[in-house]
């Protein structure tokens, strides 16, 4: 599914480098629910952003469900995101003055879908995240559980191959976190390839596998059993 | 890209974006039309201008000069200097034969004369006029006719008074054709009355009577009091007028740099004058709108600068969701169009509206300023794409804006 061999990263600060990522090798399977740990500055987010295709590695190889991801222009790179990945961000990042059901149904069109096709599908996606009855209110209707649930319903409408989370419940008090982690591992347990960036233990531990990361090295990567989040709800 | 433009969620996105900043929309969009407003009524009026100048000028040949006799400047030919020039019938012959380029040239004498009516009397300003006159400066006649070449070889007793004069001799509503008045003693029919124009080359003339009666009445044999000669359109009245001098200069033994031995007025002159001042309101006109266009176009490009800026997260999203940079572009420099094409098409109509305004109050009448003050459709077209350029042009600064940051940056959390 995915897989990357001796990823190298680092950025220019001034007149010194700062060398973010030192050699990452990492395999993910399809189905996998991966979180990615480590203390701010051990280049989690950079390595994210890197799978993302938000950012550009300086060197490494990096491989998505069978396809080279190389000499990434802006274009492809759009294209890439659009089709092959969903994102999942800490401050769910919804566009203010559009409802429920046109922020799900953003990626849609820029597919190029027709109106009446996104309409439905991102009714679809809502109804998912049992929010159909709220596709008609803004954002700001909508408490931080719901926004996040849009934003999953907005990452999954396009059927992406890959779901990006980045610090999906940073932003959310302990009971909601538990219940979108519900909804997340509801989504894994239908097939889909999950991986997230967290530095909560409890969030970290409702994946399949931990991988830590230390200054821009792998400590750790294991398998663990899985905490299900409906036991807390 | 057609695409792009016939998709209604282009137009949701822009509209979108429009509402979300009612204020700064309307801000903009009264600069830009503030501009185009300022171009067409400023246009319109030049026109307008323009108009009236060429309604003033029009009864009036222009390339036309008034030639007469003063006193010479230098002795010549054994003459003293000081020496009395008097033009002679001969004379006017003389420059329509030679002078290349004439179109003809009118004699003319006119002299101040008591006239009677009954107990109703005045003196007034009588010409000895050539039916041709009517050529160089168009009579408006209100009643009857001008002079013709009947009255010219009879010498008929026949006059065409001045609408001035009709008030002081007749009654109001009296029927004055037909009539007679009585110039220095002998009866004379009047034929026809008319209306002063605004323009006058030469001395105000109250009436006009054939030459040929004048010469009679007033003993004038030969001498005429001045000459009007008309130049062919395409020639140049000036050397004309030089040519016309120096033959005349040399019939009357006068010394051929003399400069006071004739006098003239050339209207072809003052007529250029005033094209020329029309031209230069022109240019000063289509200065001030375009720099006031351009004005208002900036800001439309710096109010967009600043919602790209305020926009960046978003923009960062919807990139991150894939949309592709043309595409982010697109829809800025579009928006930036749209804005610019609406602020000009209310400019536009505001323009036209004081137009009308214009034309309503300062445009009517035989005295009016402004007359059909308007501004060609090919002009608006020519503004309109002018700002569409524009637009486009003032819409890439804040479109590579929007794309230059990177989504992972406009994303970061703060």
């Amino acid at each position: 599914m995915l897989k990357i061999n001796q990823l190298h990263k680092s950025y220019k600060i001034g007149d010194s480098s700062l060398h973010v990522l030192k050699g990452i090798d990492l395999s993910v399977e399809e189905g996998e629910m991966v979180a990615i740990m480590g203390s701010s500055g051990s280049g989690k987010s950079t390595l994210l952003n890197i799978i993302g295709m938000l950012d550009v590695a300086d060197s490494g190889e990096y491989i998505l469900d069978g396809l080279p991801i190389d000499n990434l222009t802006e274009k492809k790179a759009a294209v890439y995101r659009n089709k092959f990945l969903g994102f999942i961000f800490q401050s769910f990042n919804l566009i203010n003055y559009k409802n429920a059901l046109e922020n799900v149904a953003l990626p849609l069109y820029y597919q190029g879908l027709k109106r009446k096709k996104r309409q439905e599908l991102g009714m679809f996606h809502l109804d998912k995240v049992g929010l159909a009855d709220w596709a008609h209110h803004l954002p700001k209707e909508l408490s931080g559980g719901q926004k996040q649930r849009v934003a999953i319903a907005r990452a999954l409408a396009a059927n992406p191959k890959l779901l990006l989370a980045d610090e999906p419940t940073g932003a959310l008090d302990t009971t909601t976190s538990y219940e979108i982690m519900e909804f997340i591992q509801q989504l894994n347990d239908e097939g889909k390839t999950i991986l997230m960036v967290t530095h909560e233990e409890d969030i970290a531990n409702m994946c399949k596998r931990i991988v830590r990361l230390r200054d821009g090295v792998i400590m750790e990567d294991k398998a663990i059993t899985q905490v299900r989040a409906s036991q807390y709800v | 890209m057609i695409k792009f433009l016939f998709d209604g969620d282009t137009w949701q996105e822009l509209y979108d974006s429009i509402r979300k900043n009612k204020l700064r929309t309307l801000v903009t969009i009264f600069g830009v039309g503030f501009g185009i407003f300022l171009l067409i009524v400023l246009l319109g009026s030049a026109r307008g201008m323009e108009n009236s100048f060429n309604r003033l000028f029009g009864d009036f040949a222009t390339n036309t000069v008034f030639v007469w006799g003063q006193r010479t400047a230098k002795p010549f030919k054994g003459f003293q200097e000081g020496r009395r020039v008097r033009l002679t019938l001969d004379d006017a012959y003389r420059v329509e034969d030679n002078i290349p380029g004439v179109e003809f040239v009118v004699p003319r004498n006119q002299r101040g004369s008591q006239v009677n009516r009954g107990f109703l009397s005045g003196t007034f300003q009588i010409a000895g006029d050539y039916p041709l006159l009517d050529k160089v400066e168009k009579k408006k006649l209100i009643h009857g006719r001008f002079i013709n070449e009947n009255d010219m070889k009879n010498k008929r007793k026949i006059a065409v008074i001045s609408e001035d004069v009709y008030k002081q001799l007749f009654e109001k509503d009296e029927k004055a054709i037909g009539e007679y008045i009585e110039i220095n003693g002998i009866n004379f029919k009047v034929v026809g009355v008319f209306k002063v124009s605004n323009i006058n080359m030469g001395p105000p003339i109250n009436m006009h009577i054939p030459f040929t009666t004048f010469q009679q009445i007033f003993n004038q044999a030969g001498r005429i009091g001045w000459m009007v000669i008309t130049a062919k359109p395409e020639f140049n009245i000036v050397q004309v007028e030089k040519d016309s001098k120096l033959l005349l200069k040399n019939t009357h033994k006068i010394h051929p740099d003399d400069r006071r031995a004739f006098g003239s007025a050339n209207a072809g002159q003052q007529f250029a004058k005033v094209t020329g001042f029309l031209k230069g309101m022109q240019f000063l006109t289509w200065f001030v709108g375009i720099a006031t266009l351009i004005a208002g176009v900036f800001a439309i490009g710096n109010i967009l600068l600043i919602t790209v800026k305020e926009r960046t997260k978003e923009i960062g999203l919807r990139r991150a969701i894939g949309a592709t940079p043309l595409e982010i572009k697109s829809q800025v420099i579009l928006e930036a169009i749209v804005l610019c094409l609406i602020a000009s098409i209310i400019g536009i109509i505001f323009g036209g509206i004081t137009l009308m305004i214009i034309n309503a109050t300062a445009g009517q009448g035989p005295d009016a300023t402004l007359v059909n003050p308007s501004v060609s459709i090919a002009v608006v077209l020519a503004a309109l794409l002018i700002l569409i350029i524009l637009g486009v042009l003032i819409g890439l600064i804040p479109a590579f804006k929007a794309t230059s940051v990177k989504p992972i940056e406009a994303l970061r959390e703060e």
